[in-house]
């Protein structure tokens, strides 16, 4: 089925559109999500608050509904973007929620004394978090983030139902050709096993880094 | 405005203080332009029109979105048991002293989770369920939810001290008795914090029933997003400022569920710390 009327060059398009898709989406999350961490953990009260509402209500609310507002809502007040950006911004804003209480967390797990120290040298809040604080969240995060990370090409399938022309739109289009659904959904479900098994193993290669002697 | 202290600042003096509240009212600023703006651009555009929220007013819309809550909730539950029902039984699989009966549990729960929840609901609506989207969407979401449920539970049954297991074996009880009476209650109480978190995200997942037509929520909004038209176009910001809240309060209240339920055990678990294992 894969290898006939040029259905793999499809499949190959929709592979790449996955992982470039999930690729961005998790650097706009990453990128975001310790912004918002920051600000959570910030002295000003404006900005824990913006970030708490931030979390809260993307959090709770379905990734269907985030696609949904971008795709049919944005258009309405003359805002056009591709599916694909629309998409990304969905996505990344999604996970970055997840991403900032992951982050928060970890900040947590950080001694004491090392912020104490930061702080008893004249460093400010900034340079506290920054130079001090989350180089060392980062290695404890390692774990509860490759959850994260795992889960984002997953959920990038919904893009699919809105106008990317990724893996599950591959599989939509091939369906309505009349291809037999179980033999379709063995492929496509192999490559999305592929893509978490890279992602896994990328994150288990980093969390097996000679960790720094403390 | 007093700053609280914290480890990752001092209790901040007199110019500290100065700085911060310029931040503050800087972040006020930017938040408040942010929210400005949208709202500006949402007025251009005629989003506050009457036209546009006037579908709301009439009974038959109101019921569209009533039955779109009790078909969501209806999903929700029968996901919600079928996940419990398989993770319990899954995890059972895992936790086996038989062999092949570890291995196939633990294949079930690897794929499973590791699959497109999208992807696998539409495969069961288009080969089995073409008609009743309901069951294709019930049976995904406990598939996937089920095999994550199996995962947490192993992984408490696990976190119980082993002293526990050893004294209830000690006792002569048999590997059944030993999960049933002493393990698994203990692990429920300890992991039912997670559980719940995970009813939350199938609660939110059952949104993708939108995708394969199944009337819930969401379906019931593009319904009627679609068939309203109004000078300034389809009300699809309306129905989206309408449906999230819905959302959003479902989740919270599952969540507010989990921390009562988690706060209970604390009071419960401080009787008497356990000794180390």
């Amino acid at each position: 089925m894969l290898f006939e009327d040029g259905n793999f060059g499809l499949f190959r398009d929709g592979f790449l559109r996955t992982v470039e898709l999930s690729a961005a989406s998790a650097v706009l999350a990453l990128l975001l999500g310790t912004l918002l961490a920051a600000f959570r953990v910030s002295p000003v009260p404006v900005l824990r608050s913006f970030a708490t509402v931030w979390v809260g209500v993307f959090r709770n609310t379905p990734l269907t509904l985030l696609f949904f507002a971008v795709t049919f809502g944005l258009p309405r007040v003359d805002v056009h973007l591709s599916a694909f950006v629309g998409a990304v911004l969905a996505l990344g804003c999604y996970t970055a929620s997840f991403v900032c209480e992951v982050v928060r967390s970890g900040i947590n797990t950080v001694p004491v004394g090392q912020a104490e120290a930061a702080r008893s040298l004249g460093m400010t809040f900034g340079q506290t978090l920054v130079q001090i604080v989350l180089p060392q969240a980062g290695r404890a995060v390692l774990g509860p983030m490759s959850s994260i990370f795992i889960a984002l090409p997953r959920n990038s399938a919904i893009a699919g139902a809105f106008n990317v022309a990724e893996l599950y739109s591959v599989q939509q289009t091939l369906s309505e050709r009349g291809y037999a659904i179980f033999v379709l959904f063995f492929w496509v479900a192999l490559a999305y096993l592929c893509i978490s098994a890279a992602v896994g193993l990328a994150f288990r290669r980093l969390e097996h880094r000679p960790a720094v002697a403390r | 405005m007093t700053a609280r202290a914290s480890v990752l600042y001092d209790v901040p003096g007199p110019r500290a203080r100065a700085r911060y509240r310029a931040f503050g009212v800087l972040g006020a600023a930017g938040i408040a332009a942010l929210l400005w703006y949208v709202y500006a651009q949402l007025a251009e555009h005629g989003q506050f029109s009457a036209q546009m929220w006037a579908p709301f007013e009439y009974t038959a819309v109101q019921q569209l979105i009533l039955n779109g809550v009790r078909d969501t909730l209806t999903a929700f539950g029968l996901a919600a048991l079928l996940s419990l029902v398989l993770g319990a039984l899954l995890a059972a699989g895992r936790l086996s002293d038989h062999r092949p009966v570890r291995w196939a549990a633990s294949a079930v729960v690897e794929f499973f989770r590791a699959m497109p929840l999208l992807i696998m609901i539409f495969a069961l609506y288009q080969a089995v369920f073409s008609s009743q989207p309901l069951w294709a969407l019930v049976l995904g979401l406990g598939l996937y939810n089920g095999s994550v449920q199996a995962e947490i539970i192993r992984s408490g049954v696990n976190a119980v001290p082993r002293g526990q297991s050893e004294a209830a074996y000690a006792l002569g009880l048999r590997k059944t008795q030993v999960m049933a009476t002493v393990l698994v209650p203990q692990a429920v109480r300890a992991m039912l914090p997670a559980m719940i978190g995970q009813l939350v995200v199938t609660l939110k997942d059952t949104s993708l029933g939108f995708v394969i037509t199944y009337t819930e929520l969401l379906y019931a909004g593009k319904l009627i997003a679609g068939n309203t038209s109004t000078p300034q176009g389809y009300p699809y910001i309306p129905v989206v400022l309408v449906i999230a809240p819905i959302y959003i309060a479902l989740c919270l209240a599952l969540t507010a569920l989990a921390r009562w339920i988690e706060s209970r055990g604390r009071r419960g678990a401080n009787r008497r710390t356990p000794a180390p294992a």
